[in-house]
Formats: C-alpha cells, structure tokens, sequence
C-alpha cells in the first residue's frame, strides 16, 4: 500500500499532558456546525477532558447516531476508532463492540432526538444491562439535522420560532435515565465548561452506564425567546445542586470540606469524585429522593444540574455474566475452537 | 415394491402432551436399527392444546425427503382424526386409541384398522394424572414397536439415555412400552408388512437438525458474541450455541466465559450488536426470521456501505408478515439478496441440510471477514428444527480463521498513513484495523457518502468511486462463494432441474423416480448468491430449466433472470408453498405436467 502523509504543525507554546500531548492532539476534524450551536461547546469540554485524564487515544471508541450532535464524534479524538452508526441504534453498536473489547473506554454521543424519540428502546435497554460507557445526551429540544422540529425532550409549551407551543410533555433524559436504572445520572449544560469537564471525566472513569444529559442549545432552530431550550433561558433557571470535583488516581485530595457538605465518592478505577452539595437535602445515593427532588424543581422550572445520582455496586454487562477478562475479539483461535475430538464426541448425543 | 424399511409413518397428536418425545424414540429406534430415516415435525404455532403431526420416513435407500405417502397413521388427537383417516394410503395402516369407539367414523374399507384402548389402560396403570397422559403416548410407542418390529433393547437403551438424570421415571416408561407392545402382540398380526428390518446404513451417521448444526459451526469458526431476539424457528439456534459454548468455552479453573450471549430487545438492536461486535474484531452472529430481517434493514445497509462483517442465519419461515411461525418456505430470498434501501446487494449462502449448515456457518464467517460484508446464511424451518440423517460432521485442525485484510500494528508500521477504503489490490477489498490498535490505524465509520479515504463527501465523483469499487468486490464475490452441485443424468439432457436449499432432496429423489421412466434431467443446486461463472454456464447449457422452489412468486426464478444472462423464456418454475416440506412426489408431478405440455423435444 502507499499513501500520501500531510504535515502537522506541532504548537510548541501549548501545554503537554503526561503523554506529552497537547490540546490540540485531541481534536479532530473542524467543525461544520453552526457557530454558535452548543454542540460544539461540548466538544470543546469533551477535548479538555481527554487530555486532561491523559487518555491514549487508542483506548478510545467513540460512537454515535445521527442528528447534529452525533455528528460531533468526529470533531474530537482524530487519533481514536469512531462509529456513526443510524439514527438512535448507537446503544445497540456500543454494546457489541464491548461485548468484543471491554478493555476500551467507550464515549456515546447522541442527540435529544436520537434517544428520547427514534432511540428511547435502545436508550432504555443500553441502561437496564448497565453498559460501561459514558452517554451523553446533546439536548436541544429539537431535530436540529431536519431543520427544527420539536423532539420528544422539547418541554410543554415550548415554542417554535413561528409560535407553535409544543402539545406534548417531554421525556427528560434524567428522570428516565434515573428510572431505567441508570448507575450515574448527571446534567450539565453546554455553556458552563467548569462544570462539564470534571462530570465528563466522572462519567468515563465511572465503571458502568454513565448518562450525562447535557442542555445544549440549537442556535438556528430553538435559541429564541419562547424557548425553553434557548441560552437565555437555561442561564436563568440554571440550578447547579451539586459541584462536582474530578481528581484522577495519581493526584491527592488537598481540599478540606465541611461534614455533610461534600461526599467523596471513590470510583473503580482510583479517582475520586468530590460532591459539593448546594442543597442541604440533596442526596446523590438514594434514588428516590433525587427523582422527587428532580420532580419537584421541574415544576419550578428549574434545570437541575450536577452529578445527581452515582452507584457504584451495580456490575456492569460482564460481571454480571461472567464474560472472560481477557477482551473476546483478542482471543486466538486455539482459544476458542475446541477441535476435532471434541466434535467427535459432542456428536455422540446425535446417534 | 416391499414395505420393509421403505414407508412412512404419521403420527397425529395434541401439542403439550408430550408426543414430541416418544415420536423421536421411534424414530431414533430405527435410526439405531441402522436403517435410514426422516422426521417432519408439523407443529402449530401454540403452547398447548392444538394439533401436531411428527412425519417418520423409513427409506432403506436413503432418500430425506417426505414422499406425500401415509402408511402408518398413528391417529391420537379426536379434532383431526376425520382428516387423519382419509390421508391414509389405500391398503395402509390407522391405529387409534379405542377407548372412545369411533366406529362410527370410520369409513374407509380399503386399510387396516387397528383400535387400542390406550387411555383405559394407562388409567388402570397409573395413578398421577401427568403420567396417565404422558404414558399413553409410550404405550403406543410399544404397539408400535410390536407392529413395526422394532428392537425392544435398542428401546430400552434410548429410554434409560433419555432418562439418565431422572432415573425414577425409567422404571414407569418402560411398563407402559411393555403394555402397548404385549396388547398389540396379543390382539394383532404382527408385524405389519410395513417393518423394520435391522440394516448397517446408519453407521457414521447422525441424527441432527440445522439449527444445532450451525451453532456447532459458530462455536467452531471461533465466533464469540451472539446477539438475538427469539424468533421461531431460529431459537433453538441460539440456545444450542449457547449449550455447546457452556460445554466447550468455560475457563475450567477461573469459571470465565470465552463467549458473549445477549439478549436484545428486538432485532434492530441484535443487528446493531452484532456490527459493533465484528467492528471491534470479535466473530459475531445472529440468528433469526423473516421480520426480524425486515427490522435488521436498514443495519444491514450500513453494514455493506460501511463494509463491516456480519453473519446473520435465517431460518426462513412462512410469510408473509407474521404468516405462519411454525411452518417451512424459501420466500426470503429476495428480501435477503437486497435488504435495505439504495443500490445495496448481500452474500447469501444456502445450505440444503444440517451437515452442510455447519460447513457453512464456518465458511460464512471466513467470506464476511474476507469480503467485509454482511453474509446471510439461507436456512428454513424444515432444516432448521427437523432431525436430519447426515454423515457425521467433520472438523480439520489445521483449520485457521480467515480474517481476512486486517492491518496489525506492526502492518501499520511498515506504512506511512492508512486510508479505509483505497482499492491497492484491485479486488474492490480494502484494508481495515481493529479499534484498540495503533493510532495510525483509527479511522471513522459512517453510513453517510465517504471518499475512499474514509472521509465524508458530496463530491459526485467521489461517492461514485466508492459506489463502483463495491461492485469490484461484489465481482469477487461471485468468485469466492461455493459453487453449484450440479449432476448429470445418465443420459445426455437439455433439461434440468434447478433447486436451492431444503428443496433438494425431493429434487434428487425425483430425478431417480424420473430416470427410472425414462425422463432425464440434469441437476444444479445453487449454493450461493451472487451467481458464479459455474451457474451461468449450466444455465446456457440448458433449454429448459425447471425451478424448482418454496414460495409463491418464484423469487430463485426472479433473481436467476435479473442476476444471470439467462434468457428468460428458458425458465419455467415448480412452486410449493403450502409450509409443508417439499415432497418428491409434487416434483415428478410437476415435471411430468411441464413435459406433457409437449414444450420440449
Ligand atoms: C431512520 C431515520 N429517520 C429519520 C432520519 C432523519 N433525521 C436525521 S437527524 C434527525 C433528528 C436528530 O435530532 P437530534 O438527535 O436531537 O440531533 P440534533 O440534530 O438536534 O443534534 C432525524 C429525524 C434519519 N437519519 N434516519
Ligand atoms: S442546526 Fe442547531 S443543532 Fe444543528 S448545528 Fe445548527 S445550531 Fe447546532
Ligand atoms: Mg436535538
């Protein structure tokens, strides 16, 4: 084979991470968004996050649906495997492919239609087996790809641009997200990278199914005024009940936190997830408490953000199976074939 | 002809009470007695309560097909006794539980009937009200065994198999075989002119239905990730892959599993799982039926355009829609040739019986890693869930996967940059890695237009490269999927008969029963699409082709005139598609009313 190589101009001003990589190694191929749109914000976070938990990108696979959001997959990590797969099936692709290589870090990135409307069985199931993945939801409240039709996630009342309010109450990825099961539900929103960098670090380093539902507006489709999806309006009713801080195995826990202000939750693979409540009866453990929590300051109209819920104790696909440690799609045919005599002898059933 | 080890017996019963069992002691019986045998099972698409029939052909000469004959009818179930009766075949057998007097009904004169009061005396045996219906149908076993002439030990032995790990229940079976067969010994002339005679045409040999077959090949090509959504009749696939990869794929010491079974949610899931699965470099399958391949559509799209393997078994089933779960057709084949939306074309292989669905299911993971595309294995009820007389599997050590043109990190290194989709070999197969592999290697898949550096486009010409470089492959393709078996009649012949899957035994029959008339036809079994040189030249060699096949619309026929350059006037069809297996005796019927019609020379 022979292929053409471009050259790649190294900054030498930018800071390096303890792979020697800077920022930029964890980008991808430029955007074709809409400036402005939230989506691209995220990636933003997305990029910061990688490189700061100092991820190979051959660790990585980065998977999708389709909408503008699952589009997104190949605007970070060039350097990583992707699949961008149909429209609300990333889930289904996601769990093969871990089900082949459980030794991969795996990032979802799907939209609010991709999962609450064409994607809300895959979406529900990828839950119940508690995938070891981080799922990020880009939330808009619309189909930015077709041009802004309402999506299942849209809120009751919402309007379009030409003042049509939405019939329909929506189908919050957190509340199903919490009710499915899920081992880790959080929320954040796109434009507040100080709280979405350290729940995206969270959500990859946690073992297990890891939603982060992420309110991130269309700015074509649904940033006007009656909308309940628009920059101005997340900024207002903007409610962060929990800071959560990342800090990696390799770094100590300097701050000092008062009793019953913070939790420190200790994830599988050594980092630490410190929860700084902001609501005194807040509590990220009980899951029936959060969901009332979530019910109640949904009709306040308030976007709840943070991690909001994290168990650690559930196994993921392969512990509760008991699939070999030993990644699948790694093992040698000597492994798996369990050759001739044994045929020879399995056959004796069938005389 | 003689009636020793050459008729059939049909055995009608209620579904649910445990008829399925003593139907395959029978049949197995003979099979042990070394004399060549075939079970239909015509079942409903019900738990309990409707009714069934078990088909057991005794043919000395070795034909697995049905004949359509009825010689032995074993008629236990009362709704369907009336139509029972009337498909017996003159001078044959009826035997019937005469506890409840059917004089009335029988009216036929020209066979033997031949009443046993079953039940009665299985209630004045047993106590537990299970074991009273559950023993009926072992006394009629032991009629059947006096009538037939089976071996008594060879019965014994099956029984104490069956029952190895309930040894309590041995003891119970075998009083009730003694009672049928020591009433039938008593009342009737035994044996009947239709018997078994021991033969040695068994040995090396296996009873076994396609279904498990392929697993076994599955678990044999190395494949480690099921996915599925149960569908009749492709179920018992995934539960014997899972049977065998208990037996075979547990780490003794650790407990650890070389395998992965899941569960979907339905079947556009399962597809989905099984393309993430052999994206990331595991062997993956799944098995299903007709509308689970509707629902697997537009996966299956993604999968060719973004050229990722996948072996999927359909074990066909009658449609359309839900149709009917539990009863055989080939009405797939369509469907499966061009499964999604826009110019997209799929790998079939078609086996005709279990032995060959194992061969198949390993070959068809080496041409889908090979030709990184879906490949679609054609199976159907009648292979998939019947036991089948096959010659023992075979398994070569030296066999190694082939995974055809996957880059290595140590590959990666010898090269300045890769590209997915760059043609360097001219056979339309690019190179891919695996995810996990060296960075160079990373690449991103999608279903949307790429270039053949793997990079989105709208640029005509290069969506076109793309396009045009599939059918490169899909040329060679045609050179890598099994050829036809083709035979040629004794005598020299412009006509043949073309067949495909389940359908070829009754082929093959009725070309012997033809031949022996005098008519002789060539033979061609096509195995794969797309169509090869081989089919082409058998095609052009012929005047007139018969198609022979399970559907209505002649679908073989169809994809034989748009895919071959066979003019389309040489073609003519036998259709059955009643979800009965097909027998010999509609073959040479149809043969036999083509040629009348005076056509060919
Ligand atoms: C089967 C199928 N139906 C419809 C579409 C058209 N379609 C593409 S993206 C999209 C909606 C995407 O919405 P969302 O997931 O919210 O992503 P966003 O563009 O808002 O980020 C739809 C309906 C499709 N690609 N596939
Ligand atoms: S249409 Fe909306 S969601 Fe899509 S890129 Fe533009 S702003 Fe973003
Ligand atoms: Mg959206």
């Amino acid at each position: 084979m022979s292929f053409v190589t471009k050259p790649r101009i190294i900054h030498k001003s930018l800071k390096r991470n303890a792979l020697g990589l800077t920022v930029r190694d964890y980008e991808g191929v430029a955007t074709t968004l809409c400036a402005g749109c939230g989506h691209d914000s995220i990636t933003a976070a997305i990029v910061q996050a990688f490189w700061e938990l100092d991820m190979p990108a051959q660790q990585v696979a980065k998977m999708s649906g389709i909408g503008c959001s699952s589009k997104t997959t190949g605007y970070f990590l060039s350097a990583a495997h992707g699949v961008n797969s149909v429209h609300g099936r990333m889930p289904s692709v996601t769990t093969g492919a871990n089900a082949a290589r459980r030794d991969l870090t795996y990032i979802g990135i799907s939209g609010d239609g991709d999962s609450m409307s064409i994607g809300l069985g895959q979406f529900a199931h990828v839950i119940r087996r508690n995938l070891d993945m981080l799922y990020m939801v880009e939330n808009n409240g619309v189909y930015g790809l077709t041009k802004g039709q309402f999506s299942a996630a849209a809120d009751l009342g919402s309007q379009t641009k030409k003042g049509e309010a939405n019939q329909q109450p929506p189908i919050d990825p957190v509340k199903t997200g919490l009710a499915m099961g899920a081992s880790f539900v959080a929320r954040a929103f796109s434009g507040d990278k100080e709280q979405l960098v350290p729940l995206i670090k969270a959500g990859l380093s946690h073992k297990g199914f890891a939603m982060l539902d992420v309110i991130s507006p269309c700015v074509t489709f649904n940033d006007h005024e009656t909308s309940t999806k628009s920059y101005a309006h997340t900024r207002e009713y903007y409610h962060p009940a929990i800071h959560t801080d990342f800090i990696p195995p390799s770094e100590e826990i300097v701050a000092q936190y008062d009793d019953g202000e913070a939790m420190d939750v200790k994830l599988h693979d050594g980092s630490h997830v410190i929860l700084r409540k902001v609501d005194k009866d807040y509590d990220p453990t009980d899951r029936g408490r959060a969901f009332n929590y979530l019910m109640d300051a949904q009709d306040r109209g308030e976007v709840v953000t943070g991690l909001l819920y994290i168990d650690q104790k559930q196994g993921d696909m392969h512990q509760r199976s008991g699939t070999a440690s030993k990644p699948l799609g790694r093992m040698e045919h000597e492994e798996l074939c369990p050759g001739s005599e044994v045929l020879k002898d399995l056959q004796k059933a069938y005389r | 002809m003689s009636q020793v080890n050459n008729f059939v017996i049909k055995l009608a019963n209620v579904n649910g009470t445990g008829s399925a069992s003593a139907n395959g002691l029978v049949m197995k019986a003979i099979f042990r007695m070394g004399v060549p045998v075939v079970g239909k099972n015509i079942f409903p698409s019900n738990i309990q309560g409707l009714p069934t029939w078990f088909e057991i052909r005794v043919s000395r000469e070795g034909y697995l097909a049905r004949s359509g004959e009825v010689d032995v009818m074993v008629a236990m179930n009362g709704q369907t006794f009336d139509r029972d009766l009337k498909e017996v075949s003159p001078g044959g057998v009826l035997l019937y539980d005469s506890t409840w007097p059917r004089e009335r009904n029988i009216t036929r004169h020209d066979i033997t009937v031949l009443g046993i009061p079953l039940a009665r005396m299985c209630n004045e045996t047993f106590e537990n009200p299970r074991a009273r219906i559950l023993m009926k149908n072992m006394a009629y076993v032991g009629a059947l065994a006096a009538l037939l002439n089976l071996d008594m030990d060879v019965l014994r032995g099956l029984i104490e198999e069956q029952f190895a790990s309930k040894k309590k229940l041995i003891g119970a079976n075998i009083q009730a075989i003694e009672l049928g067969y020591h009433y039938a010994v008593e009342n009737f002339k035994c044996p009947l002119a239709s018997n078994i005679e021991p033969m040695d045409k068994t040995a090396g040999h296996i009873m076994i239905d396609g279904n498990t077959a392929a697993a076994l090949g599955c678990v044999y090509a190395g494949a480690t990730v099921g996915a599925w959504y149960p569908i009749t009749p492709s179920t018992s696939m995934m539960d014997a892959f899972r049977s065998f990869s208990e037996k075979t794929r547990i780490d003794k010491k650790s407990g650890e599993k070389n395998f992965c079974i899941i569960q979907a949610e339905d079947e556009l899931s399962a597809i989905g799982m099984v393309i993430g699965a052999n994206w990331a470099g595991a062997r993956s399958f799944t098995p299903t039926s007709g509308p689970g391949v509707s629902l697997m559509s537009e996966f299956l799209g993604f999968a060719y355009y973004a050229e990722i393997p996948l072996v999927l078994f359909n074990i066909q089933r009658a449609g359309p829609s839900t149709g009917m779960p539990t009863r055989t057709q080939q009405s797939d084949l369509l469907l499966c040739a061009y499964a999604s939306h826009g110019d997209t074309r799929h790998v079939l292989l078609i086996p005709d019986d279990p032995r060959e669905c194992f061969d198949m299911a390993v070959q068809a993971f080496d041409l889908s890693d090979r030709l990184q595309t879906p490949i679609m294995v054609l199976s159907d009820l009648d292979i998939g869930m019947n036991d089948w007389m096959v010659p023992e599997l075979e398994w070569d050590d030296n066999y190694r996967p082939d995974r055809g043109k996957v880059l290595t990190d140590e590959d990666l290194a010898k090269v300045e940059k890769f590209y997915r989709y760059v043609d360097s070999d001219g056979d339309g197969i690019t190179y891919r890695t695996y995810p996990g592999g060296d960075p160079k290697g990373a690449y991103f898949v999608r279903g949307s237009s790429h270039n053949k550096l793997g990079a989105y486009t709208e640029s005509s010409a290069e969506y076109k490269d793309v396009l045009d470089r599939l059918l490169v492959k899909w040329e060679t393709a045609k050179k890598l999927v099994p050829g036809p078996v083709i035979r040629t009649a004794e005598m020299p012949s412009r006509t043949a008969i073309v067949t495909m899957g389940s359908g070829a035994a009754a082929c093959r029959e009725a070309s012997h029963k033809l031949a022996a008339k005098g008519i002789h036809l060539d033979y061609m079994r096509v195995r794969a699409f797309p169509f090869g040189e081989e089919v082409e030249k058998f095609l052009e060699e012929h005047d007139h082709i018969i198609v022979v096949e399970q559907n209505r619309d002649a679908q073989l026929r169809t994809l034989l005139m748009t895919e071959t350059r066979v003019p389309k006037d040489k073609l003519h069809s036998i259709l059955h598609y009643d979800g009965q297996p097909l027998d010999y005796r509609s073959v040479v019927a149809g043969v036999e009313e083509f040629l009348s019609k005076g056509e060919v020379a």
